[in-house]
């Protein structure tokens, strides 16, 4: 029992961590500008290609600074030429634009990288069991995936609540005429925060590269889960996506190890379980297998309950 | 007897013009041609497996032309994207004959695949004269030559109860097995995969003990590590799994990650992208695949074959069935001396053939089912007389066991309706 609680403890907290470093640049972009960002997954993906190819060049390392820094410029580039204009026709407008960038991203990826994966592997300096618990070894390469997603966790959040450009920012969104007459450029303080958000999808790509698969369906696959983030965390709330992800990786974590079902419930408790009928798969799904879905099923309980998210402020 | 010399003389000459393909165009007008739809995923998540099989058919039907074709016309092969969509793959099928295609072969999905052998058999019977025959190269779920049989599907992928078959035929000869885990993804073909392995294990080995069997969705799953730390909380030693595509290349780099050492019974390792999974997970000669075809083993036609393949196609033969299904649909084509799909299908139905890797095969004529020997091999770094590498990883399939044909029968619950 000991063991399991702790394996899967560990095995939650990090899942959780490569979901929050996915999320962070969504829920930024989202916090700071109020766009929904639907193509954030495909540059999660160009992060990935980038470091892949760039990697095969240079090395992991200076692909790890130089990929973000390019698919950040790529972001800022969309910002200025492309999302400022479709930002005057609201909210509605900006997310078929994303949307619509999400297909493109993903047709041009399959052109210069096809269809196939890519054979992104760790790079070899992290490519070792950092420790041992119970006989199951965490590899070096999640430790850092986890240090990262901290890091990035802790200088968004100092950047943001504690220096100028945090509150620049913050009061560009809610007061943008007024930041503006203060002599500010508004336009670029967002054009900035596209790009960040976008760079930092990238360093997930980069990271998750060689720890999942690096295919040219590696946005699709993974672009609802960000959402069920930032959602469940509330729209826009940085802490709030940190907790969401810690608390989805650790509920659909333990979920795959009870092997409950409502049936073996009833038993115990003396109820006979149902042997047939119509509902006979319902009573005997496990836990175990419904495990992934768990997600999805917060986000609904979340929208009824509480629909501004755990941690996030009603519409202004 | 003839039948056999003949297809000899087909693997031969196959290899032998293979070279010779690339250099001859073959001259054919419009008219001249016979044309084969392919309907598979062209286009999202579906894509990159359906990619490899049109290419594969490509090289087929240019390998075919270089020898004069089918009955001297021309064989094209029109791809229809089917997006994984059941609904889309009957738009196709209906454009495709709208196109006047009598043929049609498919292969990714058993759920699309079943409705398209739905689909033929309703439209043979009400356009007597048009009939349109169905080779299905890939679609696995046993219901298509049992239950749903039709007389205008022909399969030349071994169905799973028969790959179940073969690998519990080699699995059971493995004394080192004691406890033994499966996980499938939860959907038809997983499940038909997981009942089987249960039964089948439990009737040809009963001492060894089933310490665990999961499902978990299908395509959604991106972190394996609780998966992984269940399989090796059960003190399982093997592994049988269906999972293909990212299902299984995500699962064997949890494994890797947490360091977990069991041997591992596929399907699909040998999909795209699989070998260098295993490769990133390092786990040489533990991942053991069952296929009807085996890149290393010695059998000179089939690696002169892979070889021009490769050299030309650029990716591992991975459907040597389909090399099959093309030379089988040509010979039949020849005997009946005709297009004509229900003079065809007479020909093809119960047709003995030389398989690609060699040994016999036959097409069951009670469910259109095609029989051929199977091979278990596994993954590891290449070493003499293995001149193919997967994925240009340097490892390489090794053969480790052959079920012959015979070994390979199951039985069929198909009562199969015969146009009279």
């Amino acid at each position: 029992m000991q063991e399991l609680v702790t394996i899967s403890t560990l095995n939650g907290v990090l899942y959780g961590m490569l979901l929050f470093l996915m999320a962070s640049g969504l829920t930024l972009i989202f916090s700071m500008m109020g766009v929904l960002n639907f193509a954030h997954a495909s540059f999660y993906m160009l992060g990935a290609f980038f470091g892949f190819q760039i990697g095969q060049i240079v090395g992991f390392w200076p692909a790890f600074i130089i990929a973000p820094v390019l698919v950040g410029g790529i972001g800022a580039l969309v910002e200025r030429y492309a999302l400022r204009h479709v930002h005057r026709h609201g909210p509605v407008a900006e997310l078929l634009f994303t949307f619509g960038l999400a297909f493109i991203i993903e047709e041009l990826v399959q052109m210069v990288w096809g269809k196939g994966p890519a054979d992104y592997r760790v790079p070899a300096s992290l490519d070792y069991p950092a420790f041992t618990i119970f006989s199951t070894n965490y590899p070096a390469y999640k430790m850092f995936e986890l240090l990262t997603a901290v890091a990035i966790f802790v200088v968004l959040f100092v950047v943001l609540k504690r220096t100028r450009i945090g509150l620049i920012i913050q009061a560009s969104i809610t007061h943008a005429p007024m930041v503006a007459m203060l002599g500010h450029n508004v336009p670029r303080v967002f054009m900035l925060v596209f790009g960040v958000g976008t760079g930092l999808a990238a360093v997930a790509g980069v990271i998750a590269g060689p720890a999942l698969v690096t295919q040219s369906n590696m946005a699709a696959a993974l672009g609802p889960i960000l959402f069920v983030v930032v959602v469940v965390g509330g729209l826009g709330s940085l802490a709030g996506a940190f907790v969401a992800s810690l608390l989805i990786g650790l509920v659909q974590t333990f979920a795959v190890s009870v092997n409950l079902s409502v049936a073996d419930v009833l038993g115990r408790i003396g109820v006979a379980p149902p042997t047939g009928g119509a509902l006979f798969d319902v009573w005997n799904v496990t836990v175990a297998e419904i495990a992934p879905i768990m997600p999805y099923l917060l986000l609904v309980l979340i929208l009824i309950l509480r629909p501004t998210g755990l941690m996030g402020t009603p519409e202004h | 007897m003839t039948s056999h010399i003949t297809a000899m003389l087909y693997a031969t000459a196959a290899a032998a013009t293979a070279a010779a393909a690339f250099i001859m165009p073959a001259p054919a007008g419009a008219e001249d041609t016979v044309k084969l739809a392919y309907i598979d995923p062209l286009s999202g998540g579906g894509a990159s497996i359906g990619e490899v099989g049109l290419k594969t058919f490509n090289y087929l039907a240019e390998v075919t032309n270089a020898k004069g074709g089918v009955l001297g016309k021309k064989l094209e092969i029109v791809p229809y994207d089917n997006k994984l969509n059941a609904q889309e793959s009957l738009v196709q099928v209906q454009k495709a004959i709208d196109s006047g295609i009598r043929f049609i072969t498919q292969g990714n999905g058993s759920a699309f695949a079943a409705a398209i052998e739905d689909f033929v058999a309703k439209y043979n019977d009400r356009n007597p004269g048009k009939e349109v025959l169905y080779f299905n190269y890939a679609a696995v779920d046993p219901v298509l030559t049992n239950d749903k049989c039709s007389y205008w599907h022909f399969r030349w992928d071994a169905n799973s109860d028969i790959k179940m078959t073969a690998l519990t035929n080699y699995m059971k000869t493995r004394m080192n097995i004691k406890k033994l885990y499966l996980i499938n993804q939860d959907y038809s073909f997983g499940q038909a995969v997981r009942a089987e392995a249960r039964k089948m294990i439990g009737a040809k080995r009963p001492d060894i003990e089933i310490v665990g069997d999961e499902v978990h969705p299908l395509l959604k799953v991106t972190d394996f590590s609780p998966y992984i730390a269940k399989i090796k909380a059960s003190g399982a030693d093997s592994v049988i799994t269906g999972n293909w595509g990212q299902d299984f290349a995500l699962l064997l780099k949890a494994a890797a990650d947490a360091g977990l050492q069991v041997d591992w019974y596929t399907y699909y390792a040998g999909g795209t992208g699989g070998p260098t999974a295993v490769k990133q997970a390092n786990l040489p000669d533990r991942v053991f695949a069952i296929a009807e075809g085996v890149a290393n083993e010695p059998y000179a036609p089939a690696r002169e074959f892979e070889k021009a393949f490769r050299a030309k196609v650029n990716v591992t033969l991975f459907y040597p069935r389909a090399v099959n299904e093309i030379r089988m649909f040509v010979k039949a084509a020849e005997e009946a001396n005709s297009l004509e799909p229900t003079k065809v299908a007479a020909k093809l139905d119960g047709m003995k053939f030389t398989v690609y890797d060699g040994g016999d095969g036959f097409m069951r004529a009670d469910d259109h089912q095609f029989f051929q020997p199977m091979y278990i091999a596994n993954l590891g770094p290449i070493g003499k007389d293995q001149p193919f590498d997967e994925e240009n990883t340097g490892w390489g399939w090794k053969m480790m066991g052959k079920i012959d044909t015979p070994d390979t029968n199951v039985s069929t619950t198909c009562k199969m309706n015969r146009p009279s």
